[in-house]
């Protein structure tokens, strides 16, 4: 059973008088514990998709419905705690808090969610021991490896107990061996706990490790395959 | 409904906390830029309340200085004395009166005076002044005239009507100790009659302009220059232990004596009460002036924190944190960062005024400008607890009105365009 279903979604920019269609008239699902990779050459949209399936960038036509909700038609407060509390985030540059510690950065999001001292405390640990850093709770990001800083990002993303999470290129920035390590670990995520994952990548190794590789051409979908 | 508008007013509470902890760290991102700005805050602020100090104490000064030379702090007169100042406007029963106010509590010291107004010649020059008859026993607990001596005595000396005057005044008519001076005056039955004095002593106060137009001599010499009878005053001085106090003991007296008009210092001298509100709020301006011209550096170094940080804010928008919080975290930061500037401030000033609340700032190179206008060339600063919160209050509120602007700039980046910044 799908929980995001993208229907004739369509993103066309407006600059200067110049129409840039980015995004042209998709039509996805994505089904629960999918791990799955959205891929394509620069420019075809990617990210543009990943943003309107997060609720970040508002489509110029089409719908995202998750969980039988479309979520562009919920008011922006509203949407906001949507994300919240369905949707996980990890970005290239990982986008970590630096003043905060490893522990207090995956907590951030459990603070926003008003949940309680003991749970926040106890799942911090839980998900740093399993992106493999428990030892590193009190380091701050500037003490922590590229590879380190994305497995935070990772388990700051799964701390909110999301629907889904959205991956853009979160490999980009890390070496080989970083990469192996955050991928191991995704997809032992994505297959003991269930937990959906969408990357946009380039990455061969990310696109010869998820179980579904969507192309981008355009903006259009060229190809869906999965494995 | 209840529980959850509870459960929501609980979880924003405990948000707070860390919206409180993660400004604090915040401003110590960049520390070069946080500290050039608070050092900025804080000088400002320890120029401001140290010159709200030094004025204050200036002022303060003065009035104290007035109240212990020349007004003392509550006077008793007859109603139609002080706007007639005429000689046949005194109160009979002025010992009765002083006798029944020695009674009272918290009474420093009472003199009953004779006053006329009238000229004094010496064998160069004549000066209008005003006499005041006293008994200088009884005046040296009310006025520091007696240890304000620079030259000969205080009422000894002098064998038969002794004066003593004011240094500047000698040095107009020209006299000096045992020098003989001659007060023309009119009696009881408007006749001119002239009285020889001899000076028993001079002296200085801080107020050059009352040292020039103030003479005292004994008021059983006065009596009988004058005909007013035995006992007779025209004003009953009284110095109160404590300034303050002025204001409920004339209402006492007021009672006790309905048909005389009693005035306690501020009615006496309207103008330094005035003095004292005027400084009150030239004060507070200098220090909104200090604040109004810090106020854009605080709020140009928040736009450039919002600007630097505008990818994180736009990862904090896309993981849901509410546009409300962003606002409310910005808000914080820069309040603290301005509180802390303003502590600094406050404590530096508030041990610098207090330094010289001891040791007296020496005016002397300018002593001449303001001894004319009656001020003490030692100023011991004083500053009140309450000025520092309404400083404080101050300080918060230039930190939100510095906020707003980069708050609500953080408040309208739209995330994904945010976090498309390299």
């Amino acid at each position: 059973m799908s929980i995001i279903n993208i229907k004739n979604l369509t993103k066309i920019y407006d600059g200067s008088g110049l129409e840039v269609v980015a995004v042209n008239n998709i039509n996805l699902e994505f089904a629960k514990g999918e791990f799955a990779a959205i891929v394509g050459p620069s420019g075809s949209g990617k990210t543009t998709l990943l943003n309107m399936l997060g609720g970040l960038d508002r489509p110029t036509s089409g719908e995202v419905v998750i969980d039988n909700q479309n979520i562009w038609e919920l008011s922006s407060r509203k949407l906001t705690n949507f994300r919240l509390k369905n949707i996980g985030f990890v970005f290239q540059s990982y986008n970590l808090i630096p003043v905060l510690t490893a522990g207090e950065n995956t907590e951030f999001i459990m603070h926003l969610q008003g949940r309680s001292k003991n749970e926040r405390q106890n799942r911090t640990k839980e998900l740093l021991e399993a992106v493999g850093i428990g030892d590193r709770l009190k380091s701050r990001p500037n003490k922590l490896s590229g590879g380190q800083q994305q497995r935070v990002a990772v388990a700051r993303a799964l701390a909110s107990k999301p629907t889904f999470i959205l991956a853009d290129e979160p490999t980009a920035n890390l070496d080989s061996k970083s990469t192996e390590t955050l991928l191991d670990i995704m997809e032992t995520l994505n297959k003991t706990e269930n937990i959906t994952f969408i990357f946009s990548t380039h990455d061969a190794r990310v696109m010869k490790k998820a179980r579904r590789v969507i192309t981008l051409v355009d903006g259009k979908v060229d190809s869906d395959v999965t494995k | 409904m209840m529980e959850k508008w509870n459960n929501d007013l609980y979880n924003n509470l405990k948000f707070n906390n860390m919206i409180w902890s993660i400004s604090w760290k915040n401003i110590w991102r960049n520390k070069v830029r946080s500290t050039v700005v608070i050092t900025a805050i804080a000088l400002g602020l320890t120029a401001g309340i140290f010159s709200s100090a030094f004025f204050t104490g200036m002022v303060n000064q003065r009035i104290k200085q007035a109240i212990s030379n020349e007004i003392s702090s509550i006077q008793i007169h007859d109603p139609k004395f002080k706007e007639t100042t005429e000689m046949v406007n005194y109160m009979a029963n002025a010992p009765e009166i002083s006798d029944k106010i020695l009674k009272m509590d918290n009474i420093a010291g009472i003199s009953n005076r004779i006053i006329i107004y009238s000229m004094v010649s010496s064998a160069e020059t004549a000066a209008g002044v005003k006499i005041t008859g006293i008994d200088p026993n009884r005046e040296s607990q009310v006025t520091g005239i007696s240890s304000k001596i620079v030259d000969g005595k205080y009422f000894e000396g002098v064998s038969r009507n002794p004066v003593v005057i004011g240094k500047k005044l000698a040095e107009k008519l020209k006299v000096k100790v045992r020098s003989k001076i001659v007060v023309t005056i009119q009696d009881l039955d408007k006749n001119i009659i002239g009285g020889a004095f001899r000076v028993a002593g001079i002296y200085e106060t801080p107020n050059t302009g009352f040292d020039e137009s103030n003479v005292f001599v004994k008021s059983s010499d006065l009596l009988s220059l004058t005909g007013l009878p035995p006992g007779a005053a025209h004003e009953i001085a009284i110095l109160i232990n404590d300034n303050d106090l002025a204001f409920s003991i004339d209402q006492e007296i007021k009672i006790m004596f309905p048909d005389r008009e009693v005035l306690n210092w501020k009615e006496i001298s309207p103008e330094m009460s005035y003095m004292t509100e005027a400084m009150g709020l030239y004060n507070y301006i200098f220090i909104i002036i200090i604040l109004f011209a810090l106020l854009f550096g605080i709020i140009n170094t928040m736009l450039m924190v919002v600007l630097e940080r505008r990818k994180e804010i736009g990862m904090l928008l896309a993981i849901g944190m509410a546009r409300l919080k962003i606002f409310v975290m910005v808000m914080v930061e820069t309040v603290l960062l301005s509180l802390t500037g303003g502590l600094v401030g406050i404590l530096l000033g508030g041990l610098i005024a207090k330094h010289f609340e001891t040791n007296a700032i020496d005016l002397s190179m300018w002593a001449e400008g303001y001894s004319q206008l009656g001020y003490d060339t030692l100023v011991y600063t004083s500053i009140e607890a309450e000025q520092y919160a309404v400083i404080a209050i101050m300080v918060v509120m230039t930190g939100i009105i510095a906020a707003i602007y980069p708050a609500y700039k953080a408040l309208k980046y739209d995330p994904a365009e945010a976090l498309r910044i390299e």
